[in-house]
């Protein structure tokens, strides 16, 4: 085989290129490399006209420099003009230049369409693979608009070169993944699938690339594949190891094509056809069976490729996850992988565990290599290596094993990497409450994080400690005791005092009695602490002490004094010094029975997705959604561990906040800075809505300031910012999806909740509404593992809606990362009444391809009302003022939901009016009565529901003092029974 | 030794050979072993076609090399594995003015 020599083709590139290679010092390179641009420069400018040999030598000059990392901003002409050479080397070089320094120029690209036209029309092969690989690696959407038509055609007409063809199947799905929208689908795909039977090997490797693709979107449409890709793999699979010839590699018969082939089946569930079933399960049974055969060489790429081929036959069979016998086996060789010198096949061993640990059927089996996982966390000398151990061990683990893997898993904390810290611990915090059999082992469990990793100790974490101990009875004077003794320590950390700090202010009671831990040596010990600690260390410690005070009325003299000092009352801190004058006065002023009131015990938190598991999710991305589920194997853990024991749900929203907290999620909405107010802290701790702070007035205070109408000033400068720099008119978006109405009607009675979910996205929502204002945070989930492009959601107000309602929205970041989530915040101020609502437009780009979808805003006319209690009298008065025909809204409907009159009393309480009992002689009716709150005006409403349970039909009268606001009222509530 | 890294949201396959690193960035749920022996393929098709290939050929035909990969890979996909198929496609590439 003749060799290619350098110098061969070009000698002034070569000599160029060997000078370059010969400069002593950068400045030496870039004085030739100026030198040799001003030469070209002037060759182009030139007046003697270039031959092609000249143009091409120098367009591959400017293109080395260019790879040198030097900026290149001419000779795109001259290399547009080589694409019209007829002879090869240079249209090559020109194509080349094109394809890597693309440039956006339109009249440029028009010169450039051209050319690959005519080259794609010419029936010269090589031409026309030179077009269709520019075409391939420029992919813009330029040149999809202008050859995304033609390519199918080229594909599958008979008279097509296989190189050609080869080609433009991955042309295609380059353009494809690109701009999918360009890109036709028709007669043509059907012959697409049948090229899987094409007897050019390598047309079938670029045809399973490329329906590979298509399938994900359109699976239906390519269906026939599955039997095809089935006898195809079969067909390799069961050949010598030399029949295939040329696509032997290795002595392994065509691994990549089976690879591919593999993969493909895995966009699909198993084959329905019985008969392609049982071929497809024999293939996999006899990549099993290889395995275990000796080598047919002792090279790594016979064995990489054969095991290429084993990886990829148990991602299918975990894919499957339906034969309970393939599932056992590959375990099986996967643990023999798992001892193996090779540290590829270890690593990628324990990898694929993890997802088998997932599964009903090899969840026992994976368990027993436990020791082994054990002792490569210990011993494995690459850190990404031990990280997949750490994760097979998190996902192997169950309630007979957690103990161990916990134990082992603290200890391997404390060598941890640094760089895997972090997420050790969140894994054993979360095991340890998952399969916590009793709540002192996974206070020890954390109290341990805290001491070994401290810094790597998140806030979910302790939060998540403060939450658990709060909601369970049993662990309170055990939590107590323990966090005493280890605040003890000399030196203990400062999430150590966080921890102790409140667990003491709220159970300190439990361990007073003992004189070892009376409340005087409490409050030392904590004070002890104090001066070494953070300001928000020591903010929340100051709330410890003023809950002392009112535990242990002993303690107060003491405490007054703490407060009193100059060092905390005129504390150069703001956060600071507020709690101390607050607290202080509070301590002085209040009763023991006031003090008592607000400062009681905090109510148990409502039962939610644990916090730290949504951080791991977010550190992992959806990619470790397998191993962090949960549901699967164990479905009991859920009950017993799952979450923190339910409780019923005190707030006026009927529904609790479990949907909304199952996002994944949610840092918690922290109040934006600037209302700092004292109870900022510690609300976020709580987190959820139903744990109305206790803590006193301040933690409401903040909450009712933020929604206090903006000063005149602030909508100028939230406008300076206004979300999307060209905020899209109605026009520019899209109708709502058909679903909005019903997604809209969801939250009618409700304010948090899933707004909207796919397979890409979700949309979480949280707002709170008070008077004419309102806040919504919008969380948006990124559910792939991919980032997401030029992410943008808009809030559009079609029609008159402006002028009713004023929504403010902040910019989010442009770019989501996957599995990650960012949060929106939403202010909003009702105007005057309104009818219609917001619309949510929301578009960005995943994998290249244009997503956009609007949906409604829950932004309701009822969100704003005030509920008004009145007697019967009152009421009854109010009717008759409100009797004109216009005046009066009334509807008579199917029940659409068992008629239970507590779900019923709450949807009316979820709706906003207040409910008055004793008003309605019949009991069996509701009668409610509210004002909505607009910034132009109030609109009184009365309302009557009454339920006929025999007939399984409402009637349902609103009476208001607008009109359209009686129907609309009417309209919106009558589809919530 | 490890031939995967972690990188971003993808992961990078990579192989040395003498001062060389060869490097594939692909979906973090792709076939690594595969990929690994992809580029062994594709370092074995430089060696025939560059006859005993070192980095000096690479450097001095840098235009040739892409020539190799667009045979061997394309759009991110694996587009001909054939070394047999591939070399005698570049051979007659090579003959062509």
């Amino acid at each position: 085989m003749p060799a290619v020599s350098k110098g061969d083709g070009m000698r002034g590139l070569a000599v160029f290129i060997s000078d370059i290679r010969n400069c002593k010092s950068k400045e030496a390179e870039i004085k030739r490399i100026n030198k040799e641009l001003a030469n070209i420069r002037s060759k182009f400018k030139g007046d003697k006209a270039l031959d092609g040999y000249s143009k091409k030598k120098y367009v591959c000059k400017l293109l080395f420099i260019f790879l040198l990392g030097h900026d290149i901003d001419f000779g795109h002409m001259e290399a547009v003009n080589l694409l019209s050479s007829n002879k090869y080397t240079e249209k090559q070089i020109g194509y080349l230049f094109i394809s890597v320094l693309v440039n956006s120029n339109s009249e440029l690209i028009r010169l450039i369409n051209n050319a690959i036209k005519n080259d794609l029309a010419s029936r010269n092969p090589t031409f026309m693979c030179l077009a269709l690989h520019c075409i391939a690696n420029v992919g813009s959407r330029e040149m999809g608009e202008a050859f995304a038509a033609d390519i199918p055609r080229i594909l599958v007409a008979g008279d097509s070169m296989d190189s050609v063809k080869q080609s433009a199947a991955l042309c295609l799905l380059r353009l494809y993944k690109a701009s999918p929208d360009l890109v036709p689908m028709g007669e043509w795909t059907a012959r697409v699938v049948h090229l899987l039977n094409d007897q050019h090997m390598g047309v079938v490797t670029a045809a399973v690339s490329l329906i590979t693709c298509l399938c994900k979107k359109n699976p239906d449409d390519f269906k026939t594949c599955i039997s095809l890709a089935v006898s195809r793999l079969s067909r390799i699979v069961s050949s010598a190891s030399t029949d295939l010839q040329d696509y032997t590699y290795y002595f392994v018969p065509a691994p990549w094509l089976s690879v591919k082939l593999l993969r493909l089946l895995q966009c699909y569930p198993p084959p329905e056809d019985a008969a392609v079933k049982g071929r497809l399960v024999e293939c996999l049974e006899t990549v099993l069976n290889k395995a275990q055969e000796p080598p047919k060489s002792k090279k790594v790429q016979h064995s990489n490729a054969k095991n290429a081929i084993l990886f990829e036959t148990i991602s299918l069979i975990i894919h499957y996850d339906s034969e309970p016998n393939l599932l056992v086996r590959a375990c099986n060789q996967l643990g023999q992988f798992l001892q193996h010198r090779e540290t590829n096949l270890r690593y990628l061993a324990l990898e694929s565990m993890c997802t088998l640990a997932s599964s009903e059927f090899s969840h026992e089996a994976v368990k027993t290599h436990i020791d082994t996982v054990i002792n490569a966390l210990k011993t494995e000398r690459d850190v990404s290596v031990r990280q997949r151990a750490a994760d097979l061990l998190y996902a192997m683990c169950d309630r007979s094993n957690a103990k161990q893997i916990v134990s082992e898993m603290l200890r391997y904390l404390e060598t941890a990497d640094y760089a895997i810290r972090e997420e050790i611990v969140l894994k054993v915090a979360i095991l340890a409450e998952k399969y916590a059999v009793d709540y002192s082992w996974y206070v020890d469990t954390i109290l341990n994080l805290i001491r070994i990793a401290g810094d790597y100790v998140s806030e979910e974490v302790w939060y998540r400690v403060l939450q658990i101990v709060t909601n369970r009875d049993d662990v309170q004077g055990y939590a107590a005791k323990t966090v005493f003794e280890a605040l003890q320590a000399p030196a203990c950390h400062e999430n150590m005092v966080k921890v102790g700090g409140y667990i003491l202010g709220e159970f300190g009671n439990l361990i007073a009695g003992d004189p070892r831990s009376s409340p005087p040596v409490q409050f030392s010990l904590l004070h002890s602490k104090f001066h070494l600690c953070s300001v928000a260390t020591r903010a929340l410690l100051l709330s410890t002490y003023i809950k002392f005070i009112n535990l242990f009325p002993e303690t107060k003299a003491t405490i007054q004094a703490v407060l009193r000092a100059g060092s905390q009352l005129r504390n150069a801190d703001v956060e600071l010094q507020q709690r101390a004058v607050e607290y202080l006065t509070l301590s002085s002023v209040a009763s023991t029975d006031v003090l008592a009131t607000v400062l009681e015990e905090m109510p148990p938190f409502p039962e939610r997705e644990s916090s730290i598991l949504a951080k791991l999710k977010r550190k992992k991305g959806p990619g470790a959604g397998s191993a962090l589920d949960d549901g699967r194997r164990d479905p009991s853990s859920n009950d017993i561990n799952g979450g923190v024991e339910p409780t019923p749900s005190t707030v006026s929203t009927p529904s609790p906040s479990a949907d909304l907290l199952g996002l994944r999620a949610a840092p918690p909405p922290a109040a934006p800075p600037a209302s700092a107010g004292a109870g900022n802290l510690l609300v976020d701790v709580f987190d959820g809505p139903a744990a109305q702070p206790s803590l006193g007035p301040t933690p409401e205070e903040a909450f009712l300031s933020e929604l206090e109408p903006p000063a005149p000033e602030s909508p100028m400068a939230l406008l300076a910012d206004p979300a999307p720099a060209a905020d899209p008119g109605p026009e520019d978006i899209g109708p709502p999806i058909p679903e909005a109405d019903e997604l809209l009607n969801k939250f009618v009675c409700k304010n948090n909740g899933v707004l909207f979910e796919n397979q890409l996205l979700q949309i979480g929502v949280k707002s709170e509404f008070r008077q004419n204002l309102g806040r919504m945070y919008l969380f948006y989930g990124n559910k792939t593992s991919v980032q997401f492009q030029n992410f943008s959601p808009t809030v559009v107000h079609p029609g008159d809606l402006q002028t009713q309602l004023a929504v403010q929205t902040k910019r989010v970041a442009a770019q989501v990362d996957g599995g990650a989530q960012v949060q929106q915040v939403l202010n909003i101020e009702c105007l005057r009444d309104f009818l219609t609502p917001p619309l949510l437009s929301v578009r960005f780009r995943y994998g290249g391809a244009p997503q956009a979808f609007t949906l409604k805003l829950p932004v309701t006319i009822n969100k704003f009302f005030q509920p008004t209690e009145m007697a019967a009298q009152d009421f009854f008065q109010r009717w008759k003022q409100l009797s004109l025909p216009q005046q009066e809204a009334q509807k008579i409907f199917k029940a659409n939901h068992p008629m239970d009159a507590e779900v019923t009393k709450a949807k009316l309480l979820g709706f906003g009016s207040a409910l008055l009992d004793n008003v309605d002689p019949n009991p069996e009716n509701f009668v409610g009565a509210g004002i909505i709150q607009t910034k132009a005006l109030q609109v009184g409403c009365l309302l009557r529901l009454e339920p006929n349970a025999q007939a399984q039909m409402y009637r349902l009268t609103l009476r208001t003092s607008k009109e359209p606001v009686s129907r609309h009222l009417c309209e919106l509530l009558a589809q919530q029974f | 030794i490890l031939s995967v890294l972690q990188f971003r949201n993808f992961k990078i396959i990579y192989r040395r050979y003498a001062g060389l690193y060869f490097c594939i960035c692909v979906d973090v749920n792709d076939n690594n072993l595969a990929y690994l022996e992809a580029i062994h393929n594709f370092v074995e098709v430089l060696n025939e076609y560059f006859h005993n290939v070192c980095e000096l050929d690479l450097v001095f035909n840098f235009y040739k090399v892409y020539t190799v990969v667009d045979e061997m890979f394309l759009a991110g996909e694996i587009r001909e594995t054939s070394q047999t198929k591939v070399l005698k496609q570049l051979l007659m590439l090579q003959s062509l003015e």
